[in-house]
Formats: C-alpha cells, structure tokens, sequence
C-alpha cells in the first residue's frame, strides 16, 4: 500500500526500520520536518498522520501504509501562498532560528481542530463540560510538546491566537 | 537496530496466530520504536495491532468496554469517559503530550516500561532490570524519581503512566488473549513488584496479547473524581508524585473513598490503608493526612527522593480536600 505525501502516493520503503521521519527527509528529500531529539522528546518532527498530529520520529514509515501525510511543505494555500497561521508566526516574531518551526506549525494546526471538536485538556476546568474556552493557558497546554530552545513562545501563542481569531469569523 | 519485519494483523486472532519468539506486537510504538532503536529490545518480527478494530461502549453491566488499540487521546475525549470517569480523561491528559497521546493505544500504555535514566543507559549504566544481576546504578545514583514504595534491593524503577493511576483507581480489569485461550486480570494484579527479578514487570505470558480494558460501572466516588500529577515542569514530564482520588460523602462522612498513587513503585499504587481508616470518617484535613500517613508508613525513601512522603501526604489532602469540598 502506498503512503500519500502532500498528496502524491509514494511507496513503503523496504526496510521497516525506517521511520516516517526518516523517508520524508531521507528519501523524499521532504526537509521541512526537522530531526531534533529522534527519541519523542522535543516535538520537531511533528506531522500530520490522517490529520492528527503524530511524531515521524517514532513512527515506522510502514505504519503510515494507506494514510494521507501532511508535512509543512504541503500546508500552503491554492494558490502557493503561505498558510495562514505560517504569515501569523511571521508577524509575530513566532521563531528565532526556525529549527521547531515547522513542528509548531504542523501541531498548531491539529491543534486548531482539536479545540474545534471541543476536545478538553489537562487546564480545562472542567471536562464533562463543552467546548473549551480558549485561552493562552489552553494554547500552552496543548502546546506543549513542541519544544522552543529559542524561547519564541510568546510569538508563537500570539500567531495562534491570531489564526483561532481569523479562522473564528 | 536490528533487521525486523513489519506486518499488520487483520484481526485479534491473526495477531495471536502471528505471535512467536523474537515476535513483538507494536501499539502506537512511542516506547517500542524507540528501545527497538537503542538497540534495548530486539524483535525479528513486529505485529502491528494499532489499526485493529478500536471501539469503547458500555458493558452490559453498566460499565465500560475498550478496546486495547484505542488512541490515549480518543479515549480521554470520550463523551462518556469525561461524564462517567472524569479522573480517567484527567490522568490521559496529564501524560506525555498531544502527539504522543495521539499515537499511543490503551495496551502499549499499559506496557510501557520504566523511565529509568539507568535503564536506558546502555553503556554507562548497570540495570538488573535490563541485564539481571549486573546491580543497579539507581540505587546510590540521581533517583528523584525513583520508588519509595514496594522497591527491592535489585530495582528502585517506577512505572510511568498516568493512564493506569487511573485505571487502579477505578478497579480496571485487563483482558487478555493468547495461545491458551482468554483470560482477565485485575489492573492491581497485572503489574509486578521488582523483588528478586525486575525483568518480570507484568503478568502476561508469552504471546498473550492485551485485548481491551474493562471499566465497572461508575460508583458516586468515580463520578466525582480528579487526578493531579505534580511534576519538575508544568507540562510534559513525568510525575514525582500523581494522585487519583475519589470521593463520597453521606451526612458529611465518607462513605466510598479511592486513592492511587503514580510516581512511587513499580506499579499504580492502590492506597487501600488510607482508603480503609477513612471510610466513615469526616474528610477533614487531619483525617486525611493521618490516613495517607498510614498508607506511607512502609515507604523507604532513597538518597534523593525523601521528599516524595511529604509530597504525596499534601497531595492526596489536597485532592481530597478539594472534593470533598465540591461536594459539600
């Protein structure tokens, strides 16, 4: 079964032991996700998996057989322009030196669709209840495994918020 | 990393047929992809059992049936898991992060192993666990996060879910699948103290495969439930101590009480002491410092984590303070 890329069908590779991570990097010459700690740790790698977002680093490329991929190189528009929330972390300073960058952005979007679903988290006051009300403590939460050594976190909060905002009306 | 093959089991029968020596099944693979790498578990062949059928519906008795290739964060935003076992959806989010929580399935939860900074060091490090009978550096070394209950000469390790904090809490029965047919085992039985040999860390048999997880129904103290898991950061890391408590009341005395401790043994562990000289009390502060302080008489503290006594004493009063205040 082939794995769908950005929308292109590409095949398993033949050595199970090759991780999602590595076949988009090393295979597909796909560079966007980055290979920070390769151990779960640090969140760089982040993509999306059917839509949810996922490690590639601890995933096996064959586990993906039959699914659809997003990376950061496939999230731009139509018509080749950035996507929203990566013009957001532009405006508000989002990164220093970019290395989680896509990660955060990859993340941020399942996460948009998470709070869309009215899945709570681990700050949500109160579980049983609805949707949650968004806040940056919820953002923080959610974000959480996305690691930032360059400490862009506020940036990073605000361009969300500004995404949450814009895609709210 | 060794060569291994890859293969997804059609169904639970296919996945047991599969299971042989140098077999592994593979979940969400968040722990095994990674200890297959460092080269810590070898495995010739991997079942993929993550894409098996997943559902979680009520049992006939009124409880919960789920599947054990449930994703940890399908499971925590269930409508009824977040009504009817509220701490079950608390301890999900509380553990790893999003990405991890949307990987990981119910079964390899369960199965996750140690976070032992000397387990994982395979070169620098001695491990009983790992290697039995080569010592263990834990013991005089970093061990902040290491047992102070139910530990042995040969292993300090601590298991690492908060999932299954929750899942002892709320007396959680496993069922299995294997070679010699079916069978169920309670969450408080399945896991392992390390005493002589801390390379046994669960119950199952070779080629047994964890089908599901077994929730009875609600009692009023699991219907008003928290978990809280206290931590070196606020997000993402490993509990020092976490608490799963519950708690009914009756004319302003307990009248059902459950406690879990995550972050002090090998195992969830299901406070049953305190639990016991609580019951027909009034839940005041000092009733459930003393009854905590109970359960806690056995705990043998290590080097660099004394302060867990302390640190669980406060946060199960803390717990369940706070509920039985919710609920005068």
């Amino acid at each position: 079964m082939p794995i769908r890329v950005n929308g292109a069908e590409v095949p398993p590779p033949d050595d199970a032991r090759i991780s999602l991570l590595d076949l988009l990097r090393e295979h597909l010459h796909l560079t966007g996700t980055k290979k920070g700690c390769d151990q779960g740790a640090c969140g760089a790698c982040t993509v999306l998996l059917d839509g949810n977002r996922v490690l590639s680093c601890l995933t096996l490329a064959a586990q993906a057989e039959g699914s659809d991929v997003r990376t950061i190189e496939g999230l731009a528009g139509d018509r080749g322009g950035l996507h929203l929330l990566q013009q957001a972390f532009i405006e508000r300073d989002g990164l220093q030196c970019g290395y989680c960058t896509p990660g955060q952005i990859c993340s941020a979007i399942a996460m948009a669709e998470e709070l869309r679903r009215g899945d709570p988290s681990y700050v949500t006051l109160d579980v049983a209840a609805g949707p949650p009300v968004v806040t940056r403590a919820e953002i923080r939460e959610r974000m959480s495994g996305n690691l930032c050594r360059c400490g862009a976190h506020n940036g990073i909060v605000e361009a969300i918020e500004d995404m949450l905002a814009e895609t709210a009306r | 990393m060794m060569p291994f093959g890859y293969v997804r089991a059609t169904d639970r029968a296919d996945a047991v047929a599969r299971a042989g020596s140098g077999t592994r099944f593979l979940g969400g693979g968040t722990n095994l992809v990674d200890l297959l790498r460092q080269n810590m578990e070898q495995a010739s062949n991997l079942v993929d059992v993550s894409r098996l059928d997943g559902s979680i519906r009520e049992s006939h008795g009124g409880g919960l049936l789920i599947d054990a290739s449930v994703r940890n964060a399908a499971l925590a935003a269930h409508p009824l898991v977040r009504r009817r076992y509220p701490v079950l959806t608390r301890a999900l989010l509380a553990g790893a992060s999003a990405q991890i929580r949307n990987m990981a399935t119910v079964g390899g939860n369960i199965l996750q192993r140690t976070r032992c900074l000397y387990f994982y060091d395979v070169d620098g490090a001695r491990c009983n666990k790992r290697q039995p009978g080569a010592g263990c550096d834990a013991r005089e070394g970093f061990n902040r996060y290491h047992a102070i209950l139910g530990a042995s000469d040969q292993c300090v390790a601590t298991h690492p879910s908060d999932m299954c904090v929750a899942l002892a809490m709320l007396d959680a029965v496993i069922h299995l699948s294997g070679p010699d047919g079916e069978r169920s085992v309670p969450l408080a039985d399945f896991h392992a103290l390390p005493n002589a040999t801390p390379q046994v860390e669960t119950v199952l048999k070779q080629g047994e495969l964890i089908t599901g997880v077994e929730l009875p129904p609600p009692s009023d103290a699991v219907t008003h439930s928290e978990y809280r898991k206290v931590r070196d950061r606020s997000s993402y890391a490993f509990a020092l101590i976490s608490v799963a408590g519950g708690l009914a009341l009756a004319d302003g005395r307990v009248t059902e009480v459950r406690i879990a401790l995550g972050g002090v043994a090998a195992k969830p562990w299901r406070a049953r002491r305190a639990e016991t000289a609580l019951v027909g009390r009034a839940p005041s502060r000092d009733a459930i410092l003393a009854a905590i302080r109970e359960e806690l008489v056995d705990a043998r503290p290590l080097s660099g984590n004394a302060f867990k006594i302390g640190l669980a004493e406060r946060t199960v009063t803390a717990v369940l303070t706070d509920l039985a205040g919710a609920r005068a």
